[in-house]
């Protein structure tokens, strides 16, 4: 545990539930400005003026739909599996939450720093699909299980070169920790692992290799959490909604939240894994952009730049269809990962 | 007061037996099927008190993640089933109940005859190495034999699926 | 160890907990006049017909099956990318054929065609003649 909460107050059980206290409230906080900078940048991309009337600028817009979203009546459609029904949110907002325990958000504060930090992270967001599932299944509308089979296939397919994007790190920083990855990429920017990690200058000729794995980290994890070009889950053109269709009020806005918390949780694994996570670009030529607290801002605003991205590419980008989606992970990056594991394999043994 | 762990223990000893009860007992196979995902739960802690945080992971990863993804994907999937007739039949009663018994029973046996090798908690808390270089080095064999045999697992999948 | 696998029991009471304050202020601020079209399943305002649970494509199967395969597969990749380096060649080389033995199985799969998914045919008007003459 290195938290500066837990160095400030010990080992004990209120510690522990303060330690989530920042946490949440990040995800809380982030949830409903990341769905207003959606608007706003679609906005902005498409000519628009995007929400400007709540606040200034339109800055409470989000807020205020969450004020909305918690008056709006608890409803449960009559055809539907209530226990089920009411569960699903709860399994796909914990899973998604239980994800930021291991985001390090500097070298003094993350959740857990567990040895098996990485294996944990996906494991966990494999529950989310339970999650989905049930939903799917529980509504008892053909749009809800149609969504839901297909988010779901869409989502284990994508787990794999998720994962085997993910090892050539493990494979260079030797351990699954996920701050003693970022460590390991300590010392400026040509130490971060897309350009190869630590080492001599030789390194250098792993970056193609190490871009390819960050950037099918990247697409599979963008598929990982149904943003579109990946969005046939929600498709609305096709099935409206999908697993979301019969939520409403605050069991909607519990898979909205779900969703939010993903995009970042992902963005900063992709940031912690191959762009340095908290670590300062200058390294040691600006000793004070390494201080604990500005790291902090180091991971938070790489996490947010990848993020934009996702955003970017949302309202960029059309929707794939079922087969495309299938051949790209299972006849594009699934082979292209292992070529990558092999050949970064044998450079880091010779 | 007993140790914290002790407590943690039965909670989640309760939670994999309590649920694991359900999934036999409940008509719904939906209802199987999502306590199953609690009992599966349950283990994957159970195992983290017994220190194998590999093995809890694993067993969220491919047993949650993995196995009942394809049961309820299965669910899903079986055709003509309505809420009429999407239920579990919980007839033979008694030769399940003699096999169990039989089971129960001879697990029992070997429990109290077997000597068990005591050890000392490990304390070493790095257990991944630990399994990695088991591995690659005591146990090449089985590991080669346990790729062979997702091979056939995979290309037999294959073979009945597409047997419409 | 011990501590840190606490710490994410905490996260995850946190997270339920969240969810149960969400759902319970919800139901206290909240009007209740439950009505029958209103709790009926939705499906863009028609009544819905026949059963919910239809057949699927049965590929969607498939693919969770050669998942799980690989899932399994990864499972073995963690620890060994975690200690190849220090066991060195003989490491490396054990993995490749463990891997090699499973791409057998996905080649196999590729090439029996259970990878394809069946690509919509839109069936596109053919004219004889150009309508929009080009000047």
């Amino acid at each position: 545990m290195d938290n500066f909460i837990t160095s400030l107050l010990g080992e004990n059980i209120l510690t522990f539930v303060l330690v989530t206290v920042p946490v949440i409230a990040f995800v809380a906080v982030f949830a409903l400005y990341a769905v207003l900078g959606e608007r706003k940048i679609s906005a902005w991309m498409q000519n628009r003026v995007g929400p400007n009337r709540v606040g200034k600028g339109g800055v409470l817009q989000t807020i205020i739909d969450g004020l909305k979203l918690i008056q709006k009546e608890f409803v449960s459609p009559i055809r539907a599996d209530k226990y089920i029904f009411n569960l699903a949110p709860i399994i796909v907002f914990t899973a998604a939450f239980m994800g930021f325990a291991v985001i390090p958000f500097s070298s003094i504060f993350i959740g857990a720093d567990l040895n098996l930090g990485l294996f944990y992270f996906f494991a966990i967001t494999s529950l989310g699909v339970i999650g989905l599932m049930i939903a799917g299944w529980s509504s008892n509308n053909k749009y809800s299980l149609y969504g839901a089979v297909r988010s779901v296939s869409q989502i284990v397919s994508y787990e794999i070169p998720t994962a085997l994007a993910a090892i050539p790190v493990v494979m260079l920083a030797g351990s699954l920790s996920m701050q003693t990855i970022i460590h390991e990429q300590a010392g400026g920017i040509l130490n971060w692992y897309i350009f190869g990690g630590p080492g001599a200058i030789s390194k250098l000729i792993l970056f193609p290799f190490m871009l390819t794995s960050a950037v099918i980290l990247f697409i599979s994890t963008l598929a990982e959490t149904n943003r579109t070009p990946f969005d046939i889950v929600e498709a609305d053109s096709e099935i409206v909604a999908g697993v979301h269709i019969e939520y409403s009020g605050m069991k909607f806005a519990m898979f909205f939240f779900a969703e939010y918390a993903q995009m970042f949780a992902v963005a900063a694994i992709v940031s912690t894994l191959f762009l340095g996570g908290w670590q300062s670009p200058f390294g040691d030529l600006i000793p004070f952009l390494n201080n604990p607290w500005i790291q902090f801002g180091w991971a938070i605003s790489k996490g947010l730049l990848l993020v934009f991205v996702q955003i970017w590419l949302r309202w960029t980008l059309p929707r794939l269809r079922v087969d495309q989606l299938m051949t790209v992970c299972w006849k594009f990056l699934i082979p292209i990962t292992l070529i990558d594991l092999f050949i970064i394999g044998l450079y880091a043994v010779l | 007061m007993p140790e914290l762990t002790t407590i943690l223990f039965y909670i989640f000893a309760f939670i994999t037996v309590g649920f694991a009860i359900i999934v036999v007992s409940t008509k719904n196979v939906m209802y199987s099927a999502v306590s199953l995902f609690m009992s599966l739960f349950g283990i994957a802690a159970l195992f983290l008190l017994l220190r194998a945080d590999f093995l809890a992971l694993t067993q969220v990863m491919v047993y949650i993640g993995g196995i009942l993804v394809l049961l309820i994907f299965g669910i899903m999937l079986t055709t003509k089933i309505t809420d009429a007739e999407i239920k579990t039949n919980n007839l033979s009663y008694i030769p399940a109940a003699f096999f169990t018994t039989g089971i129960f029973v001879i697990l029992i046996f070997v429990l109290y005859t077997t000597k068990w090798n005591q050890k000392t908690p490990i304390q070493n808390e790095e257990t991944i190495s630990q399994i990695g270089k088991a591995l690659l080095s005591s146990y090449v064999l089985p590991f080669e034999i346990a790729s062979i045999v997702l091979l056939v697992a995979l290309v037999g999948a294959i073979m009945f699926s597409r047997k419409k | 160890m011990f501590s840190d696998y606490g710490q994410i029991f905490v996260f995850m009471l946190v997270a339920i907990a969240f969810v149960l304050v969400a759902f319970i202020s919800a139901i206290i601020l909240s009007p209740r006049k439950p009505n029958i079209s209103k709790d009926a399943t939705y499906e863009c305002g028609e009544d819905t017909v026949g059963d919910t649970w239809l057949r699927f494509n049965f590929r969607f199967y498939v693919v969770a099956l050669i998942f799980i395969i690989f899932d399994v597969e990864i499972i073995f990749l963690f620890p060994w990318a975690v200690v190849f380096k220090e066991l060195g060649m003989f490491a490396f080389l054990e993995m490749v054929v463990f891997l090699f033995i499973l791409i057998l199985g996905f080649v196999y799969a590729w090439a029996k065609g259970d990878l394809v998914w069946d690509k919509p045919s839109p069936i596109i008007p053919k004219l004889d003649r150009q309508i929009f003459k080009a000047d």
